[in-house]
């Protein structure tokens, strides 16, 4: 018995001391950690946007040797889009590696908002694309936390200048009525406060219609909206809440061409469930739909060929799949900006929130990525953090299975919106004693 | 004053005013209240069989619904899709039955004769593996479920009711019919609410403690399958089917854990309760309420009723 256990220990001291003296000191990595929803009701939207990230930094590791000659290490976390989790997460991911986590991209609104304080005081900033909260638009409060290439608000002054120019003019929206079928949370809140300021100046009249998570029941939802009989539908909704209330909108049969979702509402995902039925349903967007990008030819030669994707190839250039890619082209291009900036490759979390103050994407930096007509070309500042807000309409054609792009750019109300968003992070500076940053 | 007229008498003349909206809220709240009874049913029988209340029948909805969209996926457009509809219903009846088997070898016989609570926690635990096995099988994306259930509208009048409701109000007027005559008139029925009402004394008399659970389980998986198909055809099949469970809990509280009509019927009210306070008390409570209505609803009724409806009533004996 004691030979034996003296055997295992041996063994065992063997192993270690071999894994310990085989492996290679690791080379200096940018660590960039991923929050994400492999599992729980968010999964096949979180999915989606986990390959993106990842097929794209892995296919700069394989293709350029990571940036500027520093591998790219992503550490995913599973949060099951959990907010506690989440934020264990962030604290768990914080300091690892040489590097330290440079940037999180924490694909959630509430974890957001959980995590602007932390984050400002850790020094590492937060890229929530077109998500999140909308006045940390403003850098001069929230020096930390990014929300470009746009926000909800600058979304909802999209939609309305977007259905002004379908009823023939900003003035024929006077006595329309619109109603708002939002997730019951902080992400789906986000839009009210717009539309009821943009309702004050156009003379429509704002329906809400809070729907409670997950969503998988809406009848009464819908009920409303029959009875309220508005001309317009937006959705504010997330997963299961989509699919859902897409086919409850064809089972009374509101026109789906008079029903705008969310950029987050407006992915393949939402539309199949509904069929054929789901013709015509529109989503805004900040990017285009498709893989005939050149960037996205480059994952498929440096990462699926050779076997490493994340997903299915097939699934390669849905919507959210080229939005988790649009992330990581965001974080690539901040970090290889961050070095630039500080002339060193040893860089860390508040080098990179430099990088992305610096960021300017435009038409040609686009054409280089391998991205040429993407997206609208957009700039961020120290003092505008979400950089132009550019958003345009897609629409879902059921027969041919894709989306569309039905509209041009559309430019936000930056006037109205820029004001709403200075007025909320001053209020946020008083609550939390902030003094706003000078940007000169 | 205003707020006592909102509450009390506004809803009302909506309702007198508008008797096609209201009509429309009575049908489609009693459809859906079919739809929480059908999650609700599968809870009832291995609550009637065993005393357990089983946390994983709404992950043994996803596991069904997912294990037949999964099977129809992968038998692809060889066969006809009928033929495949039929394989795959088949195939997965069979899987739920194996699945009865595995549930009650290992975790159902190491525990019998253990207090309530550990069967309980032991159908939590279950539910969360059942999770892992479905996304890891089947994987986490949105499917499609065509069986081929009608998906129209019909339009009776200017009230819009949707054909997949009323094959799921047949389908589970249907499956109560069947059980009850099941539970009622058959003798593995008798047996089985003889376990319910005793283990031990149920063995003392022959009865086999396994054979039974198996049996229970099996049935409860072939009504979980049911209630995936119906939930699954509305919003493609996904992990959130799983939450439809949270559905039926007030449906129990309000029928009875114990009674099949029950769940139809404390379905229906809170069905019907849930969309009608939803729609017509909109302006004192500004939506989203349908959730809280039904489990304040069960809450009342726990108050005054705690045995629901028609659940068996409660005698204490010192």
């Amino acid at each position: 018995m004691k030979l034996k256990s003296l055997a295992i220990l041996a063994a065992s001291a063997a192993v270690l001391a071999t894994s310990v003296t085989v492996t290679p000191a690791s080379a200096y990595e940018y660590m960039v950690p991923q929050l994400v929803y492999r599992t729980g009701p968010y999964a096949p939207n979180g999915i989606p946007l986990a390959n993106g990230f990842i097929d794209y930094m892995n296919m700069l590791n394989e293709r350029d040797g990571g940036i500027n000659g520093v591998k790219v290490k992503v550490v995913e976390c599973e949060t099951a889009y959990n907010t506690k989790v989440s934020v264990e997460c962030y604290e768990n991911l914080k300091n690892e590696g040489d590097s330290g986590a440079l940037v999180f991209n924490p694909h959630s609104t509430g974890v957001t908002y959980a995590l602007i304080p932390k984050a400002t005081s850790d020094e590492i900033p937060i890229l929530s694309m077109g998500y999140g909260r909308t006045s940390a638009a403003d850098g001069t409060v929230f020096p930390y936390i990014f929300n470009f290439p746009t926000t909800y608000w600058s979304q909802a002054s999209a939609f309305i200048k977007y259905i002004g120019d379908r009823e023939g003019g900003m003035d024929k929206l006077k006595g329309k009525k619109i109603a708002l079928v939002y997730h019951n949370s902080a992400y789906g809140k986000e839009p009210i406060k717009t539309l009821e300021v943009l309702g004050e100046k156009y003379g429509y009249e704002l329906m809400l219609l809070p729907v409670d998570h997950p969503g998988q029941e809406q009848k009464a939802t819908w009920l409303q909206v029959r009875r309220g009989k508005p001309d317009w539908v937006f959705m504010w909704g997330w997963g299961v809440m989509n699919q859902v209330a897409i086919k409850e909108a064809a089972g009374i049969r509101f026109p789906m061409d008079k029903f705008i979702g969310v950029w987050w509402s407006g992915s393949e995902n939402d539309v199949a469930p509904a069929g054929e039925a789901a013709n015509g349903y529109l989503a805004g967007t900040m990017h285009a739909p498709g893989s005939d990008f050149a960037a996205i030819d480059a994952i498929k030669k440096y990462v699926y060929a050779k076997g490493n994707g994340a997903g299915e190839e097939s699934r390669v250039g849905e919507v959210l799949y080229n939005r988790g890619m649009l992330e990581a082209v965001f974080t690539a291009e901040a970090i290889n900006n961050a070095v630039n900036i500080h002339g060193t490759k040893e860089i860390r979390g508040k080098h990179v929130r430099d990088g992305l103050e610096a960021l300017e994407m435009t038409e040609a930096d686009f054409a280089r990525i391998g991205l040429k007509g993407f997206m609208k070309p957009f700039k961020v500042t120290c003092e505008d953090h979400e950089g132009g807000g550019p958003v345009a309409i897609q629409q879902w054609n059921a027969k041919d299975g894709k989306w569309v792009m039905v509209s041009d750019w559309i430019e936000p109300m930056k006037d109205i919106i820029r004001t709403l968003v200075k007025e909320d992070a001053a209020a946020f500076a008083k609550e939390n004693n902030i003094t706003p940053r000078n940007c000169g | 004053m205003d707020v006592l007229y909102a509450l009390l008498l506004q809803p009302f003349v909506f309702m007198a005013q508008e008797p096609l909206i209201f009509a429309e809220t009575v049908v489609k709240g009693l459809m859906a209240g079919v739809l929480y009874s059908l999650v609700a049913l599968g809870f009832v029988l291995i609550f009637k069989a065993s005393g357990v209340f089983n946390f994983a029948q709404g992950t043994l909805a996803l596991f069904a619904a997912l294990t037949l969209v999964g099977l129809m996926e992968k038998m692809g457009d060889g066969l006809p899709k009928a033929a495949i509809v039929v394989i795959a219903i088949v195939a997965t009846i069979g899987v739920m039955i194996l699945l009865a088997m595995i549930v009650e070898r290992f975790v159902l016989r190491p525990l019998v004769n253990q207090e309530l609570i550990i069967l309980f926690m032991a159908t939590l635990g279950l539910s969360y593996v059942l999770e892992g096995v479905g996304d890891l099988t089947w994987g986490s994306d949105v499917k499609v479920l065509d069986i081929g259930l009608p998906d129209g509208v019909f339009d009776i009048g200017g009230v819009y009711v949707e054909q997949l409701d009323v094959v799921a109000a047949i389908v589970a007027g249907s499956m109560v019919t069947v059980l009850a005559i099941f539970f009622n008139k058959t003798r593995i029925g008798r047996a089985l609410r003889a376990v319910a009402d005793d283990h031990q004394a149920a063995l003392s008399v022959g009865i086999s403690l396994q054979q039974i659970w198996v049996i229970v389980w099996s049935v409860a998986g072939m009504v979980a399958l049911v209630a995936g198909v119906m939930w699954g055809s509305k919003s493609g099949v996904q992990f959130s089917l799983s939450l439809i469970a949270l559905k039926a809990l007030p449906v129990l509280i309000l029928g009875g854990f114990t009674s099949i009509p029950g769940a139809i019927v404390g379905g229906l009210i809170i069905g019907l309760g849930e969309k009608v306070v939803e729609v017509f008390w909109y302006d004192v409570h500004g939506g989203a309420v349908e959730n809280w209505f039904a489990y304040m609803l069960a809450l009342v009724f726990l108050m005054f009723r705690p045995q629901g409806l028609f659940g068996d009533k409660i005698i204490e004996r010192v």
